[in-house]
């Protein structure tokens, strides 16, 4: 082909391929340089790492993949380096696990390792319906605070730890009912309309005096032998104050008629199948310090 | 009229029986589907495909009905209505997308807010693989499917092939979005990320890209020019590998021939290193090569300047569609995989840093000789932004490729923030360009009803990309490193749900550019509309003054210099 047959680019003086496809056409620019450098060096780049790591499967008759000249495996890397924090662990995890729980608090070194254990511990066990911090939830008690429906004790938190509540597998679990008066008519409407406003009164709140009036024999009869004459509770039996401004499912008129009506009876699971004892140990000192551990 | 010519008059208009025999087949598989439903989703699925399947054919047997003397595929013109409705698809599933995602991201943001436990079908889990295959699908393979029909005639000088088998393509698409789309929001899904829809759907989609590939061949095949267009060759790469991808992901074996359940035939790392294979290609097939047709058709003849080099684009198209294949194990570092799976999905990434950005280059230089278009033409600008959006996510992928790198941004909003990067900035941009263009080429425009409206549409997107970005990799980043951070005595510093909170701001900023990014569209949408119907500047072209000031379309097949 000669000069002048081909198609020259007015602007770029490059020659274009000839073709044109509605109008468009291509020039006949070379492939940039820095750009075929860079492709190259990448490629070079790729080839070397591919020598040094594992890169080639088991073809046929080679038995095995490739290893790589560092013979680097992650599964190796993995079990070694859970082998080292095990061990750095070690010493002290093993102090937790001789250490009673006072022992734990008052000794610094060791209150501070189990507070950071119990602290991680929390975070992927607890937080989930505690709240981050213990800081609770509506069904879910605050954990930094210093109102117990069971026990506030260092020992005390420890057995819920290892046992929960209302757990069935657990025959050492922290076990209470209370009946659901309306659902299953042990009550008539009326009568527990009037115990709401009885409840509502024993905590300070807005109610009905005639109403209230109207339920004290009641409560005696049914409420007293777990909540108490004095409605203060009994952490014996799990059962709350009623004369606090703490509530866990909520203080208002309806949030009580739905206890009193349907009860509520949350759950928690025991935790000693699920975690090792530094760990149970760990979770009972940071609960118990969260704010208000007895 | 020639033998030639009426043979294949013939031959088109017996594709409009063909199309409505086979269409009325399925009918019946769906109405047997519908009598003999294993479950309440399977029923309500196969009621939507005798819906929208019955009323295809019935509006085919009604335009049918009317055609008389006329030939509907009347080769010396192209197919224009088609893409009109492609057109039109587009901007309407875009939409549809992009407010999803935009209230996913408020329901990540605000989860007590926008929870509705009453409308099951509102969970996050349900709404989020609507939005992905709402952008990635209907509006992506819409945008594909509108363009390529528009650019394979064009760049071929020949009416798309097949009569009426082009439509059957739109509409079955169509249909496999809404029963894709439904079926999420009933919760059918077999669970694997970009190929949620169980076994019928896909069965169906595969029937329907088997007709798209053959349309495309066949278009190919009947071509007046000599040479096939270089933007053919990545539409042609697009179609046959997402072919093979959809077939092989997708093997699995129904509960029931009438359930909406299926059970996939790999397991274990087997399932995940092939879902891996197919999502990693999606993107690298779909979203890529696809767009990069777009690209290679829209710009050089927006800008109206040859491509800058032919041996680039051919040696960029061959070594990316080589090296692409191979770097789906970076999305499995760190697992079960084997780790010289890994290796090779990492240096394959590595090698294909410089294929990818053959594109842009190709891309970019084009504009040498109309730098000034950048300045003038918002449309040029957001074409050429969109190719640094793919740049800058090219490079990214990569990076994060690296194993070292991955160990950080895994499972971090870094990765949500690297794909919007590239699904906002090249994908939705590129898109955009296009459809900016076709808009008044197809309905005969001298120009958009606005071009300040485009302005609007350009800078609130950008900020709204931007906001989504940067938030995404600050939350990534930061995230990363709360869930590998050790206190002094060896125990992890952060609970997850701790880092889940301290993303809050970056949710807010997210949720925020995404809203930006939707108002854009809404904007092109409301454009585009105008456009269409000559308000505003969008003169209809014969009346217009200056003709050369937009490219004349050239519906009557002129033979090319």
């Amino acid at each position: 082909m000669s000069n002048e047959h081909k198609d020259i680019d007015d602007h770029s003086g490059i020659e274009t391929t000839g073709h044109s496809w509605d109008g468009i056409k291509e020039l006949n620019n070379p492939l940039p340089r820095w750009w075929l450098i860079t492709w190259y060096i990448t490629i070079v780049w790729a080839v070397i790492y591919m020598i040094l790591m594992p890169a080639i499967p088991a073809l046929p008759g080679m038995g095995t993949n490739t290893k790589g000249l560092r013979n680097h495996s992650d599964r190796d890397l993995v079990a070694a380096a859970v082998v080292e924090l095990k061990e750095a662990r070690t010493e002290q995890s093993a102090t937790l696990l001789d250490a009673s729980l006072e022992e734990i608090e008052t000794n610094r070194d060791l209150q501070q390792f189990a507070l950071a254990m119990g602290e991680s511990l929390f975070g992927d066990n607890c937080a989930t319906c505690h709240g981050a911090g213990g800081r609770g939830a509506i069904g879910y008690p605050i954990l930094a605070d210093d109102v117990w429906l069971w026990d506030g004790t260092l020992d005390g938190i420890e057995y819920t730890l290892r046992h929960g509540i209302r757990h069935d597998a657990d025959d050492d679990t922290r076990f209470s009912l209370m009946p659901s008066f309306g659902r299953d008519k042990l009550l008539s409407a009326t009568e527990i309309d009037n115990l709401t406003e009885y409840v509502l009164r024993a905590s300070g709140q807005e109610h009905d005096t005639e109403e209230a009036d109207m339920a004290a024999e009641l409560f005696q009869q049914q409420c007293a032998s777990c909540h108490g004459a004095d409605a203060k509770g009994d952490r014996l039996q799990g059962a709350p104050n009623l004369t606090d401004q703490e509530w866990l499912y909520g203080s208002t008129r309806q949030a009580i008629h739905d206890t009193i009506y349907n009860a509520r009876n949350s759950h928690m699971p025991a935790w000693q199948d699920r975690l090792d004892d530094a760990s149970i140990k760990a979770l009972a000192v940071y609960v118990h310090t969260l704010g208000g551990g007895e | 009229m020639t033998f030639n010519q009426l043979t294949t008059r013939q031959s088109n208009n017996s594709s409009i029986f063909a199309v409505g025999a086979f269409l009325s087949v399925f009918l019946l598989l769906g109405l047997l589907m519908a009598s003999f439903a294993k479950d309440a989703a399977i029923g309500h699925q196969a009621m939507t495909f005798l819906f929208l399947g019955g009323a295809f054919f019935v509006g085919l047997c009604m335009w049918a009905g009317n055609l008389i003397d006329r030939d509907p595929f009347d080769e010396s013109e192209y197919e224009n209505t088609l893409v009109k409705w492609g057109v039109f698809a587009s901007i309407f599933w875009g939409l549809a997308g992009l407010l999803v995602g935009v209230v996913i991201a408020l329901q990540l943001t605000f989860p007590n807010v926008f929870y509705f436990p009453e409308l099951g079908w509102t969970n996050f889990g349900r709404l989020r693989p609507l939005h992905t295959s709402a952008v990635i699908f209907a509006f992506g393979g819409n945008v594909l499917l509108a363009t390529s029909f528009y650019v394979v005639q064009r760049t071929c000088r020949t009416r798309l092939a097949g009569g009426m088998w082009p439509w059957f393509v739109f509409w079955g698409y169509q249909i496999f979005i809404v029963l894709a789309a439904t079926g999420y929001l009933l919760g059918v899904t077999q669970s694997k990320e970009y190929a949620e829809p169980e076994w019928y759907v896909d069965l169906w989609l595969t029937i329907v890209w088997v007709a798209y590939l053959l349309v495309f061949l066949g278009t190919l095949w009947k071509r007046k020019e000599p040479h096939i267009y270089v933007a053919n060759w990545f539409y042609l790469s697009f179609i046959v590998t997402i072919a093979m991808l959809h077939i092989v992901n997708n093997l699995s074996i129904p509960v029931n021939l009438t359930g909406s359940k299926s059970v996939q035939v790999f397991s274990g790392v087997q399932d995940a290193m092939t879902q891996w294979w197919y999502g990693h290609n999606a993107v690298g097939f779909f979203l890529t090569t696809g767009f990069l047709a777009i690209m290679y058709y829209f710009i050089p003849k927006r800008v109206d300047r040859p491509v800058y080099s032919y041996r680039l684009s051919i040696v960029h198209f061959w070594s990316l569609i080589f090296i692409y294949i191979w770097a789906g194990p970076h999305h499995l570092h760190y697992t079960a995989l084997p780790q010289w799976a890994q290796t090779l999905g990492m240096t394959f990434s590595i090698m294909l840093w410089m294929p990818s950005w053959g594109g842009m280059i190709n891309g970019v230089m084009t504009l040498s000789g109309a730098w000034d278009k950048l300045r003038t033409d918002p449309v040029v600008r957001m074409m050429v932004v969109s190719l640094a959006f793919y740049g800058m996510s090219t490079f990214e992928g990569p990076l994060m490729s690296v194993r070292a790198v991955n160990s950080l941004s895994h499972y971090t909003e870094w990765g949500i923030g690297h794909v919007h990067s590239g699904a906002l900035g090249w994908v939705g941009y590129i898109s955009f360009g296009a459809l900016y263009c076709l808009t008044p080429w197809l309905w005969k425009k001298t120009r958009l009803y606005s071009k300040s409206l485009v302005e609007w549409h350009f800078w609130i997107s950008t900020i709204g990309i931007l906001f989504y970005m940067i938030s995404m990799w600050f939350a990534g980043i930061m995230e990363g490193l709360m869930w590998r951070a050790y206190n002094e005595f060896g125990f992890l510093e952060y609970s997850f749900v701790e880092t889940v909170e301290a993303k809050h701001i970056s949710y807010m900023i997210r949720a925020l550019g995404g809203l930006l990014y939707f108002s854009g569209a809404a904007i092109m949408a409301y454009n585009l509309v105008r456009t269409a119907l000559g308000h505003g500047e969008a003169t209809s072209l014969d009346e217009a003054n200056d003709p050369l000031k937009t490219p004349e379309p050239r519906t009557a097949l002129a033979p090319a210099e």
